[in-house]
């Protein structure tokens, strides 16, 4: 297994008392577990604050979560030895939201692109502008484009050489956080076209997390739906989307159709977490024992698994 | 040039929606009506804003700060930066009641209530005391909309209301919008780059490219029989399930400069369909169908 997350769980301080010990927490991610298979695209979706982004960044170690554990090819990534991690770390990149704010505005697109190499000692001076000019090319850039600055370049081209940076290292695995979400659709589509070649042909594997069950929908082979923290359903992106189990994946879809939905009311916030089934406050099917049992995530049929007692009759 | 020629005509109790991607002229357009372009360096060169039957760019703006949020009420996309942070969500909605209204100072209040009550809050005594940060992003965009109807306005122009918020709480708003469009017979500009949110809920679209109209009709036309090129290339690059393991189509190039205007047709060097013609004259819009039209002079066969 390529990758392999299993149970982890992340808190945040959010609030600190006099002497700077935290006094109030939040839970991020609570026990969520799940597997990536090498050349697959998993997506991951759910509003602002469910954990999704914390759930990426945990992936790739950008941040330790409190419990549980994340394998990279069959090896805990916060137990190897710190030579070993970064050796590894290029294998599993990452591509971020904001093409503005993630590309350093005084680095040139070499720069940008070198740095990877540099830090991992990998090929020699002369390869390297051969390399990174193809790797342009391969992101539907000019090789010219090497000597530009960031700023020089639109949106959805600034994505392409983020796509382009996280390519350097010959990564087996990208987490792409939102890589579309502030682009024009026109602009989106042929982002969404270059991930989705780059999938086909190299057989890098994602995960694609996005707002827009639309956009995962589109790419993505499984997808899992997170909830405050938690995964509430994950599947086969034909099983998610065309005969939903949970009740918030049914208001996901209606809504990302444009229709109206029957929740009322906005996530709560996730520092103030309800008790029992934490969606039980908005899902218009919620009864008694939605309020008091935790609902965890399990198989309902193959490989589906939803976090939700009454799935089968809703 | 940032609008070149957009004509626009919103009938009583309609909504017209405003589609396009960034750097369009949308948000110009908003601000034209209003008669809030940051001027200078902006200006309206020529062409008329007729509101009942009245030219605005007549009014003095002393006769703007009796129409603006009375006769037409305004929705921003930001609902955090649009309301005043240090201000009560009470008194905000007070003040438009106090200038535009003629409701007696003791019935004020009950009538904030009430507002409140309509747009969806409940306990309006609790929320009208507190200030914006306290409110969630959909709370503020609800309490935006109650300022927005306070002064009971015939036109209401919301500008990408949504866009800032999660899409449950999106639904939940544009619902609450549609129910107070009926509810007070208002006509409403909707502006905004979501094709699908446009579908469900707009009376006619009118897609936007480079300062111009380049088609306009009823939404089941528009999105079932696209005439322009440009709007075809929009609903192809939308991402669906079904289209799983198929490129989407992109519009190849990018919007042209509104500093240096080309002659001919401006979607030319990204159409598919171009010839000789379309670089020459700029095409007129025309009524393709009844009340469909189309700015091009190939337009689909569809």
């Amino acid at each position: 297994m390529l990758l392999s997350v299993r149970k982890i769980s992340k808190t945040f301080p959010v609030s600190r008392g006099l002497l700077g010990n935290p006094t109030s927490f939040v839970r991020a991610l609570e026990e969520v577990s799940f597997d990536v298979e090498q050349g697959r695209i998993t997506g991951v979706v759910g509003e602002s604050g469910c954990g999704k982004s914390t759930l990426g960044r945990c992936v790739v170690g950008l941040h330790e979560p409190s419990e549980g554990s994340v394998w990279w090819g069959g090896e805990d990534l916060f137990k190897m030895d710190v030579r070993k991690r970064r050796a590894l770390q290029r294998r599993f990149q990452m591509v971020f939201q904001n093409p503005f704010a993630s590309l350093n505005p005084r680095q040139k697109v070499r720069e940008i692109l070198f740095e990877t190499l540099e830090v991992h000692g990998l090929l020699g001076a002369n390869e390297r502008i051969s390399f990174t000019k193809d790797l342009l090319e391969k992101v539907g850039l000019q090789t010219g484009d090497l000597e530009k600055y960031p700023h020089e370049f639109s949106g959805g081209q600034r994505q392409r050489i983020g796509v382009a940076r996280a390519l350097v290292g010959q990564p087996e695995l990208i987490v792409l956080d939102e890589p579309v979400s502030s682009l024009d659709v026109s602009v989106q589509a042929s982002i969404l076209n270059l991930l989705a070649g780059l999938n086909r042909v190299q057989k890098i594997s994602y995960l694609f997390i996005s707002h827009d069950l639309k956009v995962v929908g589109y790419l993505s082979e499984r997808v899992m739906v997170m909830y405050l923290g938690r995964i509430v359903e994950e599947g086969l992106t034909a099983q998610v989307l065309q005969n939903p189990r949970h009740p918030y994946t049914k208001v996901l879809l209606a809504a990302s159709d444009g229709k109206s939905v029957p929740v009322k009311g906005e996530p709560p916030s996730p520092v103030n977490k309800p008790p029992g089934c934490s969606f039980h406050t908005r899902c218009p099917y919620a009864e008694k024992r939605c309020f008091e049992e935790t609902q965890e995530l399990a198989v309902v049929d193959q490989s589906l698994k939803v976090a939700c007692w009454k799935w089968d009759h809703l | 040039m940032v609008l070149r020629g957009v004509n626009l005509a919103i009938h009583e109790g309609e909504c017209l929606a405003l589609v396009g991607e960034s750097g369009c002229g949308k948000s110009m357009t908003a601000l034209s009506i209003l008669n809030l372009l940051p001027s200078p360096p902006m200006e309206i060169r020529s062409g008329k804003i007729l509101f009942k039957k009245q030219n605005l760019k007549d009014l003095t703006e002393t006769d703007w700060r009796k129409l603006r949020g009375k006769e037409i009420g305004i929705i921003f996309q930001e609902p955090f930066t649009s309301l005043n942070p240090v201000i009560r969500v009470g008194e905000q909605i007070e003040e438009v009641l106090r200038i535009h209204s003629n409701i007696p100072v003791g019935e004020i209040r009950t009538s904030v209530y009430r507002l409140l009550t309509d747009v969806g809050l409940s306990d309006p005594e609790r929320i009208s005391e507190q200030y914006p940060h306290q409110l969630s992003g959909g709370m503020c965009q609800r309490v935006m909309i109650a300022i927005a109807i306070a002064g009971n306005p015939s036109l209401l122009i919301a500008d990408e209301p949504t866009t800032a918020l999660d899409v449950t709480v999106q639904a939940q708003i544009l619902d609450l919008l549609f129910q107070m469009k009926e509810k007070f017979r208002l006509s409403v500009l909707f502006i905004t780059h979501d094709l699908r949110v446009v579908r469900n809920h707009a009376d006619r679209v009118a897609i936007l490219y480079a300062g111009q109209v380049v088609e306009e009709g009823p939404p089941e036309k528009l999105f079932d029989h696209p005439q322009h090129p440009y709007t075809e290339g929009l609903l192809e690059s939308l991402p669906e399930f079904s289209h799983k393991g198929r490129p989407l189509y992109s519009i190849p190039g990018a919007v042209p400069s509104p500093f240096a205007p080309k002659k001919g047709c401006a979607f030319a060097e990204r159409c598919p369909k171009v010839e000789n013609k379309c670089r020459q004259l700029e095409p007129d819009l025309n009524e393709k169908n009844k009340g469909h039209w189309v700015r091009c002079y190939y337009p689909s066969e569809k």
